[in-house]
């Protein structure tokens, strides 16, 4: 049978491997975001998978915001990302230091 | 062990297995698009896990909005960018000992906390059974118009503001663009344009 600790372990993996790609593909800045976005799926593998477990709904319910508020961020992102691409012509984080952050 | 568990159980870690091969090649893919449609194949995968726990109707949104818009958008932006892919790749090789260190670390100290027996985290067992006629999307809409119906409206409104935000940032006004104004073309009447003259004829310029 599966067990919650599957699900986990899966979780687990998926959130690493998202932290990994934020530290190797560090100046592209779409790939940045899309190791977001998998940081937020592996996010909601576990919330779904205590949902069952718990015979609870609540987690189902807290994926639902977990996505709107995933899909307005990557929005949001891609047209910064698009703005930025228009005034640079470059999507390498290394050229934004405008800021000298 | 069960027919319907072992088919379960492959079903579990075969799309699990794909879904972290997709991930990893969407870290490590060389071109953005191609990190994108990898990342489509997470979200398929993903889909499936949720469908088999027992969570249909998020596993259907999954696909049907986050696949189906989200990532459509990504994709369609990392199509519309010209971007140098080698130079964007810099520093891979030599980023990528600290960033597999970090999530080794990560892993590691994630299932030492599922299996550590000291937390008494050991008794997560398996999942209970879901009844055959469990309405799944009856039952997340009965939860989410009766009792969390303002956090709905709420994610309503940040879809709302995402929206605006995004129709803002990339509209921009470009001077000296000539476009057509539809209102202004069908006001215009033929004395705007035509002016008849009438010039006396017939009579031969003396030389």
């Amino acid at each position: 049978m599966i067990t919650l600790t599957d699900y986990l372990i899966l979780g687990a993996l998926l959130f690493a491997i998202a932290v990994m790609g934020l530290f190797i593909n560090r100046k592209n800045l779409v790939v940045l975001l899309m190791c977001v976005e998998l940081m937020l799926l592996a996010v909601n593998i576990n919330f779904v998978a205590f949902s069952r477990y718990l015979e609870n709904r609540t987690g189902q319910i807290f994926v639902f915001f977990v996505l709107t508020v995933a899909a307005a961020e990557s929005a949001i992102g891609l047209a910064l990302l698009v703005v930025v691409f228009r005034h640079r012509r470059s999507i390498n984080v290394q050229d934004l230091d405008q800021l000298k952050g | 062990m069960s027919p319907s568990a072992w088919l379960q159980e492959t079903v579990f870690w075969f799309f699990g297995a794909v879904l972290v091969i997709a991930a990893l090649r969407v870290i490590t893919a060389r071109h953005p698009v191609h990190a994108a449609l990898f990342l489509v194949l997470c979200f398929f995968n993903t889909a499936v896990l949720w469908i088999l726990s027992g969570a249909e109707f998020l596993g259907l949104v999954l696909i049907l909005i986050y696949v189906g818009a989200v990532l459509v958008l990504l994709l369609f932006v990392v199509m519309m960018l010209d971007v140098e892919v080698a130079k964007l790749r810099e520093g891979f090789v030599r980023h990528a000992p600290l960033g597999a260190v970090i999530a080794c670390l990560l892993v590691f100290e994630l299932a030492y906390v599922f299996w550590a027996h000291a937390l008494g985290f050991h008794a997560l067992g398996h999942l209970p059974r879901v009844a055959a006629t469990h309405n799944n999307t009856r039952a997340l809409g009965t939860t989410l118009y009766r009792h969390d119906l303002y956090p709905f409206e709420l994610a309503g409104m940040i879809l709302l503001v995402g929206l605006i935000a995004a129709i803002l940032l990339t509209l921009r006004r470009r001077p000296g663009i000539r476009s057509q104004n539809p209102a202004q073309q069908v006001l215009v009447r033929a004395r705007d344009r035509i002016r008849l003259v009438s010039l006396p004829s017939g009579r031969r310029p003396s030389s």
